[in-house]
């Protein structure tokens, strides 16, 4: 949301007369019928997110509630013998959260230094140029990303990969063998923190951006460095912001698909390690796509049953971020608004 | 900080300003590290763009630290250090922003001609001579991605509108479904595209039946991700309008739904225009969806209601990750494919910026 904005509405909300029942005129047919067709559109939005949720489930549901031992598609489906639903969702579940914590440990910060840069430090004539620079990093589609990971990523990443294995091995998220082609979960992580970035940085732009004017002069005042300054007034302002950026950020990672199902060579089982291509967590969306198109129905039910758990971890992820932040940005409303940044 | 150092009691000369690096001091040093970094390299014959920008960073950030501490003091020396950080951090991305475009570009412009757009592609078998050739061309994916975004386009615009029209123009700001949907809005922006498709492949399986890849299917799960963008966007053009538009219009008594349609929406237009071209060029990229509901095919297929089609994004990565026997081939055509969707993304954001300029209501 842009700056401002904020205010415009408090003050339209302010100067809306409150029509007393007797003054308002008999209704135009018209008039309904816009009201109407407005709010059905409105309400069409909680009929689609059920309609997913319900979909979902219903698709789903055979498979999830299947005996995966007695099955004839699902004993042995990719391999394994599962035994139950459960059984083969979890060891995706964790490579999707691994995966989006990789790219968050790597990305985050990047992104919330590039904020900074933009909103502090560059030059303001500058600064949304700069801005803009970053959102084309949005507009890049996942496929090309995956693409480019694939032949640029993949090798550029190799030497580095043998040098952690090499002195870092003892830690299991190093352990070898080291991959030979570069299809591992670091070169997936790395891809996905770029493509995370400018979600991250879009965000923690806009809140620094408003922080109170007069705590950041006081603090200059008082002499402290751009560094101390940002330490002590923006940071405490921001965070909660922050927090909720970087939620949102994870949110993104988890749904991504084609980076991970392009880069990674993965097997379906609990794993760490970032620099091998045999021993690599799969995602659930990179398993859905790798595996749907040779599907059978049931198998496809059980990828859909998997999609179904991958959407109520993203809901719960983007409905806590969009929680803190609402309540950062009613906060904001509340206080006083003198000195702030336009 | 927080304890008061007392008054130095040496008897030099007290000055108000401590030492201080010229100001000139962090571009020139970046520059002599940096070229200093390369001279290095070069002689021991290990020059490497990745490699060399790396060490200049690093190089300069200990110096730079070194240098301000000595002559400065800790606190000035930290402070440039994040200044150097933080300098770093942009670097960091737009290096792969230049790097994805260029690979994009060089790779594409070996196979992408007139011909590549014009020209259905894919492997065809000869049955006589048993050899499979590859003709490379596009037109079946181009097609089809046209078709498809602007099915959605047709059917998220005019919800994603009235959407934000009831939530900015009707409903009370502590209405309980303005709240929700608002809410709601949010949340579906997170939503996984993997996931949109795979309930648009639910939902169509539960109406036609088994064969459910269609492109009709794809555009329904291309909308879940469009609606949330277009009502965002709109949202935040109607919010613009200055209420006394508003406030004139209905003093004249113009109905409701007139002020809203002439003054309101006219006002918004350049920008409500903007942001959804921007929504297409969004969810134009988007291949996971498309791949799960219209699945993948070499075949021209125009009838969104009727079984696989192709669309750029998913030729790209079906040609990438399930080769023909031609492996060197698939994957010219998947860059290609990547190419041409780049550049219709950036025609699409083009439009937008026109748009923006060139329609914006002239302010007094």
């Amino acid at each position: 949301m842009k700056s401002g904005t904020v205010t415009d509405v408090a003050q339209r909300e302010e100067t809306t007369p409150v029509v007393s029942e007797k003054l308002v005129g008999k209704r135009r047919a018209g008039d309904s019928f816009f009201l109407g067709l407005s709010t059905t559109a409105a309400a069409s939005i909680m009929v689609i997110l059920a309609g997913v949720a319900i979909f979902l489930i219903l698709k789903g549901l055979p498979a999830i509630t299947a005996n995966w031992e007695t099955n004839g598609d699902l004993a042995g489906y990719q391999n394994k013998h599962w035994g139950t639903f459960w059984n083969y969702v979890a060891p995706m579940l964790w490579g999707s959260i691994w995966s989006g914590l990789i790219a968050l440990i790597l990305g985050a910060p990047v992104a919330i230094g590039i904020a900074l840069f933009i909103s502090h430090y560059a030059p303001r004539r500058l600064a949304s140029a700069l801005a803009y620079v970053v959102d084309l990093l949005a507009a890049v589609p996942s496929i090309v990303f995956g693409l480019w990971g694939v032949i640029v990523m993949r090798p550029f990443l190799l030497p580095l990969a043998e040098f952690l294995n090499q002195y870092f091995g003892w830690i299991p998220l190093f352990q070898g063998p080291v991959s030979s082609t570069g299809s591992t979960m670091l070169a997936g992580g790395v891809v996905l923190a770029v493509m995370i970035l400018p979600i991250i940085t879009a965000l923690t732009r806009e809140i620094f951006l408003q922080t109170p004017r007069l705590n950041e002069e006081a603090a200059l005042a008082l002499g402290a460095t751009r560094w101390e300054m940002i330490r002590l007034a923006v940071f405490p302002y921001a965070r909660s912001g922050m927090v909720s950026a970087i939620l949102l950020g994870l949110g993104r990672a988890l749904g991504e698909t084609m980076a991970i199902a392009l880069i990674i060579s993965p097997s379906l089982l609990f794993s760490v390690a970032l620099l091998t291509d045999g021993y690599n967590s799969q995602t659930i969306a990179g398993n859905i796509a790798l595996n749907f198109p040779i599907a059978t129905d049931i198998q496809r039910s059980a990828l859909i049953g998997t999609g179904l758990m991958l959407f109520v971890v993203s809901l719960a992820v983007n409905m806590i971020a969009r929680g803190i932040l609402g309540r950062s940005e009613r906060k904001a409303r509340t206080s006083p608004k003198i000195g702030k940044r336009v | 900080m927080t304890a008061v150092t007392p008054a130095p009691t040496t008897a030099q000369p007290m000055s108000l300003t401590s030492g201080q690096l010229p100001r000139w001091i962090e571009p020139v040093l970046a520059t002599g590290t940096a070229v200093v970094v390369a001279a290095v390299l070069l002689v021991i014959q290990l020059f490497n763009p990745a490699v060399w920008l790396v060490l200049t960073a690093v190089v300069y950030l200990i110096a730079v630290g070194i240098g301000s501490s000595i002559v400065e003091g800790r606190r000035k020396a930290v402070d440039r250090i994040v200044r150097g950080l933080v300098v770093c951090a942009f670097v960091l991305a737009v290096a792969p922003l230049i790097s994805t475009v260029w690979t994009v570009v060089a790779q594409g412009l070996k196979v992408v001609n007139w011909d590549f757009v014009t020209k259905v592609g894919g492997t065809v078998f000869d049955p006589n001579t048993l050899a499979v050739t590859n003709t490379p061309g596009a037109l079946q994916a181009v097609v089809g991605t046209l078709i498809i975004t602007g099915i959605a386009a047709l059917i998220s615009v005019p919800i994603g509108i009235l959407a934000a029209v009831y939530l900015t123009e009707y409903a009370q700001p502590n209405n309980p479904m303005r709240r929700t949907v608002t809410f709601l809005v949010d949340v579906m922006t997170g939503i996984p595209s993997i996931v949109a498709g795979l309930f648009a492949f639910s939902l169509m399986a539960l109406i036609v039946g088994p064969k459910a890849f269609s492109g009709f299917s794809a555009s329904i799960a291309l909308c879940v991700l469009m609606i949330p963008i277009v009502i965002r966007s709109t949202e935040e053009m109607i919010r613009l309008v200055p209420n006394e538009l508003r406030e004139a219009s209905l003093a004249l008594g113009v109905p409701r739904a007139t002020t809203i349609i002439k003054v309101v929406l006219r006002t918004a237009a350049s920008g409500i225009v903007t942001g959804v071209v921007l929504a297409v060029a969004r969810v134009i990229g988007e291949t996971a969806p498309i791949f799960i509901a219209a699945s993948f095919t070499d075949n021209f297929n125009a009838n969104p209601f009727n079984g696989p089609m192709q669309t750029l994004p998913v030729m790209a990565y079906t040609a990438y990750s399930f080769p023909g026997k031609d492996i060197e081939a698939s994957q010219a055509q998947a860059w290609g494919a990547a190419l041409l969707l780049v550049i219709v993304v950036v025609i699409f954001n083009l439009i937008a910026r026109i748009v923006a300029k060139a329609f914006a209501p002239k302010s007094r």
